[in-house]
């Protein structure tokens, strides 16, 4: 196997709990089209993700994956085209875009925690505020998620004191505080250094195993080839391939997918 | 290959830093007279003190007369300050006019103040949030109350009356604890998707930092009435009150964009994409960031609009300032150092709690700092 594409883990993934839905509609992207001003970012993006899979974005920067997958919680604005989460269509609608968030979880490469507030309110600031959770409920809760990520001991801590790898976790276990049935994940390891890459990926593996939707803009191929359903690859604005991992990675169609291949599996 | 590198074949302990230079000389010698510059500037400064010092001192304590003193001891010739003075008026420089009969009412509003403020104020202290409902409800409720009068059988007593320190607080504290609040919504309506809303606080703003404090204060005190329908008056320390609010308020609002403008954008986006609502990002993740990033300048603004009170004998109030320069023209102290003595006093007064606010405010940057600056 190729360096860029090994295991991220030596065991074998648990694949009891994943399976993809025939029925369960999770995101339906029609005929997408977005401009930054005169800058057309996203072109005539179709795509139906179903419940329970888990969809590896990769392309080379500039692409427009991250700006795909934030225009799914509404971070951007589409301009043109229709965007359904869980059967919700995304306007301009405000109460309709929370209702969104509070089912899509989001993971940023910058971690974004919020630094004035300890891990434990960054985790139950929106189940209490948003779900109306009670508090004690909350931290319950929060310490399940932490536990599961396993940093139970720097619940009291503030973001600043932790490594980045930790702050990504925490990150991860605040997004599933909100109990999400989608989680995004905006390249979450790009910013880690690379001794901290792999105990994040341990972390989104897990998700997996538990059966949860996903949409991840990655570059860890490796991540791509053992978790995910689907790889989709984009360039320009578009997706210009998308297939099976073992067949997107061997028999890569279009050229400028198997150039960007050739560039990162060295 | 040359043997250039030294490689370790084991980790090294880790040893204690090495000692510092400690004692008296090597402190001196650190700090005053580490060049010869700095030996210069040492020689300056001590030959300064020395020149200043002892006149200081034979003026504000050495010559002067002490409380209780009379006037023809602040008359001899080379007197130094005159207390006697200040403690002979010191009722007028905190009640001004107020009717002596009365002034358990001013001193129970400033007892209350205290003892409302310090625990509010005080990190450690238990019920905050009752504590904040006495202090920003119920408090300036009881206040007026007791201040005016004209109910509850309390004889009433027109604002006219009231001056001195007295009306310099309540111009304060009120310009201070809701120019805070208006200039955080100024500033979030400046940054606000909502055409209308940005225009009106952007026109706000622009237009209140442009204009000077004192015709702010004289509009509000000759304009406003001629705006008014016939007969209906608002009284003069209100609109003082409001005149000096509205003007800070403006500046604190770019203060306040200032701090807002120092958050990432993730932190908003991280807010919203846990679903948070608009107000609730702005409550809970950005203004206590954006607040804490500008204490100083929220604390500046604060000092300022509390020497800025001052200006509001312009529209005939008499607050410390204005208190102190009516009595200095008092016959019965006339004396060489009379006017002198006022204004020290007046200066030592603003000082004291401006000086106050400049700590607290160092003291809470230290407290808030979580440590997220790696």
């Amino acid at each position: 196997m190729s360096q860029g594409s090994e295991a991220v883990v030596d065991r074998n993934i648990d694949r009891q709990q994943m399976h993809v839905s025939t029925t369960d509609v999770a995101i339906d992207i029609v005929g997408l089209h977005k401009w930054f001003g005169d800058f057309h970012v996203l072109r005539d993006i179709n795509l139906r993700v179903m419940g329970g899979e888990r969809i590896v974005i990769a392309g080379p920067s500039g692409s427009g994956k991250s700006t795909l997958i934030r225009c799914i919680n509404r971070l951007e604005e589409h301009q043109k085209g229709n965007l359904f989460v869980n059967g919700t269509e995304l306007t301009s609608d405000l109460k309709r875009i929370d209702e969104v968030r509070r089912e899509v979880g989001m993971v940023f490469q910058h971690f974004n925690l919020f630094p004035h507030l300890t891990i434990m309110q960054n985790l139950t600031l929106a189940p209490i505020w948003v779900r109306g959770v009670p508090k004690a409920q909350a931290e319950e809760a929060a310490m399940m998620y932490l536990e599961r990520v396993k940093i139970p001991e720097q619940a009291q801590k503030y973001p600043g004191q932790l490594s980045g790898g930790q702050q990504q976790r925490v990150a991860i276990a605040r997004s599933l505080c909100m109990n999400p049935k989608i989680m995004l994940f905006d390249e979450p390891t790009s910013a880690l250094d690379p001794e901290m890459v792999k105990e994040v990926l341990e972390v989104m593996i897990s998700l997996a195993e538990s059966g949860m939707t996903m949409i991840c803009v990655t570059h860890e191929m490796g991540f791509a080839r053992q978790v995910a359903n689907r790889v989709i690859f984009m360039d320009q604005g578009q997706i210009i391939e998308q297939n099976e991992p073992d067949e997107f990675f061997s028999h890569p169609q279009h050229e400028r997918t198997k150039l960007f291949l050739s560039q990162i599996l060295h | 290959m040359t043997d250039t590198a030294f490689v370790r074949s084991e980790i090294l302990p880790s040893q204690p830093a090495p000692r510092r230079e400690s004692g008296l000389v090597a402190w001196l010698r650190k700090n005053l007279f580490a060049t010869a510059s700095d030996t210069i500037l040492t020689i300056l400064g001590v030959l300064f003190i020395f020149w200043a010092l002892p006149p200081l001192y034979g003026f504000v304590i050495g010559n002067a007369v002490p409380p209780g003193g009379t006037v023809e001891q602040c008359r001899v010739e080379n007197v130094g300050a005159c207390w006697a003075y200040i403690a002979s008026e010191i009722e007028f420089f905190v009640y001004g006019f107020y009717p002596m009969a009365e002034y358990w009412r001013p001193n129970t509003v400033f007892a209350m103040l205290v003892l409302l403020i310090v625990p509010l104020l005080w990190p450690k202290a238990p019920f905050k949030r009752t504590n904040a409902v006495l202090f920003f409800l119920v408090f300036p409720v009881i206040s007026v109350i007791l201040l005016s009068g004209g109910m509850f059988g309390l004889r009433f007593v027109p604002t006219e009356q009231w001056g001195g320190l007295l009306v310099t607080l309540i111009i304060s504290i009120v310009g201070i604890c809701l120019s805070l609040p208006i200039g955080i919504l100024l500033a979030l309506g400046r940054q606000s998707k909502l055409p209308v809303i940005k225009t009106l606080c952007i026109g706000f703003i622009e237009l209140i930092r442009a204009v000077p404090l004192i015709t702010i204060l004289f509009m509000a005190s000759i304009m406003l009435p001629l705006f008014m329908p016939q007969g209906t008056t608002v009284d003069k320390l209100l609109r003082a009150v409001v005149g000096v609010t509205l003007f800070a308020s403006a500046y604190m609002a770019e203060v306040v964009r200032g701090g807002l403008q120092a958050i990432p954008r993730g932190q908003y986006e991280a807010g919203a994409s846990l679903g948070l609502g608009y107000w609730q990002r702005m409550y809970f993740i950005i203004l206590p960031q954006a607040l804490k990033h500008v204490i100083p300048g929220i604390v500046n603004n604060f000092i300022s609009l509390f020497k800025d009170t001052s200006l509001v004998y312009i529209v005939g109030m008499k607050d410390l300032l204005e208190a102190v320069k009516t009595k200095n023209d008092a016959i019965e102290w006339a004396s060489p150092t009379q006017s002198v003595t006022g204004y020290l006093f007046a200066a030592m007064v603003y000082w004291v709690f401006c000086f106050s606010m400049s700590r607290y405010s160092l003291n809470m940057e230290r407290r808030l700092d979580t440590g997220h600056k790696r």
